[in-house]
């Protein structure tokens, strides 16, 4: 398992030997990234519990897999996500409001801004594999060096659908990333009931493309080896199955309570010495890049953000009903049309 | 004009569209090199090469999902699924993502998405080869859904069907496939969806068909001339969204309703059009509507399947019955 820094935040020996790669500024960036994620998430079940936004699927302990990944994108570049990368859907442009939106239960939080080519998060498992195979494609066959990014978990990997999409990939050399956040469970099922296979990262074998085993909470090493799947990518030479070995802190959802199922000591272990936002704090202090007093100016501007972004989504007018109508076709038929007014005037017609 | 078979004038339709749209491109299975399995896609590997007829893994959900993201980046594909029975391992991504993925973004991807399937029986296929499960589709909100009866009307939808901004699923009754030859338009050839087309006008009774019921549902009809029954025939040729002006006008004026369908009868679009003619022309029924279907039996094996399908007699009997019960 590639790893460039440790649980203490020491850098490996491969850290050392890439650790002039990036810039000291965009290091500092993926910690920012992350305690944004982080503070997000946090806030996010807070909000839940006060009954302000539905059942949420919480992130922390992924930021470093999330950011890391996402910081290697080009603006251009597809993102297909699964319903659990807030932390990438931040970092590609889409807002705060709009995320907590999209937890409100409003089809607005769907939506990304003009140009964020961030497709909404994908609840059925795995299908959005094939879709992020299609979108990497279009941009071979345009001659375009984009690539396109398929977020997904371990769960994922047994479905049919990861077979589909890998197999196309390989077969037709797409430039394709599949960025696979093994936490280790699929809501309550652990990843030995997934799959006899040891690690996901040893299928690609199976459809002739690389696949590399990540510590997915640390975020150097993630970042590290995107950037040659990437590079990969856009050169021409195809798709990378990457798997990122992280692991959830809380629940699968705040519906879920995840001590039916894993055992303590396992959990105390991944938040007390696995943690990948003190690990890549403590490498940043250590390295003199940061100082503690900016980490917490940070933090304080991250939760300011992220205030200002429930603000923003509970103050933002809801879409009437009659809107239901607007976007089935792109024209809105006779039938739809009655129904809409129906909806307007809550009255049952004799023509439905 | 050109004398073509209902597959060949498929074939033609793609031909045009590959041609004068840079955007389209065909995906499925046996499309290239052998041009379909039916032939539907004959010669246009040759002509516009490996990138736009493009032969894939034997996988359905593969093939529906890269289409997804061909089209929200920016192609607009046109995939075949090689027969209707074999599209379920993609009815995911068509049910949870093709028909939703315009209201779930608001309009901030394109959607347009062709899925062809050759369906129906009456050919004598092997087992699990002939299902008619158009209802699947047509109760899903976002899906437009095509079913030709003719060499031209096949071109024609096609065409405005790979036109069109929203997906459509383009089902193709295997029966009719090579059934008779018709004069073709050559070029560009549009349809409007939305529109039935009346194969003949009459006076006594409604009959409503579409795909390989039309012509079981015209041969019933003319049987039913012999007794001096004056038939008007309905091809719906799309069924969603569905024409219910020529519908609603046509049972005003008849007062008389016979629904050809060639799927199973419980929950068959039959029933929906049942309901809508109720909702909307009710007082103009002479006698209850009927419906002549297929049986609500798995799709058997072919040895029995002239017993499963509707038949031209059945139909004439559907006819003289509403004759006789509203009275003339």
């Amino acid at each position: 398992m590639i790893q460039w820094v440790t649980p203490e935040g020491k850098l490996t020996k491969q850290g050392l030997k890439h650790w002039s790669k990036f810039s000291n500024d965009e290091k500092r960036e993926w910690l920012r990234w992350m305690i944004l994620a982080r503070q997000f998430d946090r806030r996010a079940i807070l909000l839940q519990r006060q009954g302000r936004i539905g059942t949420y699927a919480p992130l922390e302990g992924q930021e470093a897999a999330q950011i890391g990944s996402s910081m290697a994108l080009h603006p251009e570049d597809w993102v297909f996500p699964s319903y659990r990368e807030h932390g990438v859907a931040l970092k590609v442009g889409m807002p705060i409001s709009q995320v907590f939106l999209y937890w409100m239960g409003r089809v607005e939080g769907c939506k990304p801004p003009e140009g964020v080519r961030l497709m909404p998060p994908t609840v059925p498992i795995a299908t959005q594999i094939p879709q992020a195979v299609g979108a990497a494609w279009a941009s071979k066959l345009r001659k375009e060096t984009f690539v396109s990014v398929a977020y997904f978990g371990d769960g994922a990997t047994s479905e049919g659908d990861f077979h589909e999409g890998l197999n196309f990939a390989g077969v037709f050399k797409l430039p394709v990333i599949f960025f696979c956040q093994n936490n280790g469970y699929a809501i309550s099922v652990p990843f030995n009931r997934q799959s006899a296979s040891e690690t996901i990262a040893e299928r690609a074998k199976a459809y002739q493309i690389p696949g590399v085993l990540v510590d997915g909470n640390d975020v150097f090493a993630v970042r590290g080896v995107m950037e040659e799947a990437i590079a990969r990518a856009r050169k021409g030479d195809g798709p990378t199955l990457i798997e990122a070995v992280t692991y959830r802190k809380g629940s699968h959802t705040t519906a879920d309570d995840a001590t039916r199922y894993r055992p303590s000591d396992e959990v105390k272990e991944w938040i007390e010495e696995r943690d990948p936002v003190e690990r890549w704090r403590a490498c940043l202090l250590h390295e003199g890049l940061i100082s503690l007093e900016e980490v917490e100016s940070w933090t304080h501007h991250c939760d300011e953000q992220v205030d200002l972004g429930i603000k923003e989504a509970e103050s933002s007018t809801p879409a009437l009903a009659t809107h239901l109508f607007e976007y089935v076709y792109h024209e809105v038929s006779r039938k739809l049309m009655r129904q809409k007014t129906e909806c307007e005037t809550r009255e049952i017609p004799w023509l439905n | 004009m050109a004398e073509l078979t209902m597959v060949q004038a498929i074939c033609d339709a793609l031909q045009v569209a590959l041609e004068e749209m840079p955007e389209v491109l065909l995906l499925g299975e046996d499309i290239g090199k052998n041009g379909g399995v039916f032939r539907a896609t004959d010669g246009l590997w040759e002509q516009f090469g490996d990138e736009r007829v493009i032969d894939t893994p034997l996988a359905e959900a593969g093939i529906i999902g890269s289409s997804i993201g061909l089209a929200v980046n920016g192609f607009k594909p046109v995939a075949e699924v090689q027969f209707l029975t074999f599209i379920y391992p993609a009815f995911e991504q068509i049910i949870s993502h093709i028909a939703r993925l315009h209201t779930r973004t608001q309009g901030a991807f394109p959607n347009s998405i062709v899925i062809r399937a050759p369906y129906g029986g009456g050919i004598r296929a092997p087992e699990l080869h002939s299902d008619s499960t158009e209802t699947f589709f047509v109760h899903t909100p976002g899906l437009k859904v095509v079913v030709p009866s003719t060499p031209s009307d096949a071109k024609g939808l096609l065409l405005a069907a790979i036109k069109q901004p929203d997906p459509v699923i383009f089902l193709e009754p295997m029966k009719l496939y090579r059934a008779f030859k018709e004069e073709v338009p050559t070029g560009w050839y549009e349809i409007p969806l939305g529109s039935a087309r009346l194969v003949q006008t009459g006076t006594d009774v409604t009959i409503i068909a579409w795909g390989a019921m039309v012509p079981v549902a015209m041969q019933g009809a003319s049987e039913c001339e012999k007794s001096g029954i004056s038939c008007e025939v309905i091809d719906l040729r799309t069924l969603d969204p569905v024409d219910e002006e020529t519908i609603i006008q046509s049972v005003t004026k008849t007062g008389r309703v016979v629904i050809v369908q060639e799927a199973p009868r419980t929950l068959g679009l039959g029933s929906e059009l049942m309901a809508m003619i109720q909702e909307q022309a009710f007082y103009s029924l002479e006698a209850p509507m009927v419906r002549v279907t297929s049986y609500d039996v798995p799709v058997p094996m072919y040895a029995l399947e002239d017993d499963f399908r509707p038949t031209a007699e059945k139909v004439a009997q559907a006819v003289y019955k509403v004759v006789q019960e509203g009275g003339r």
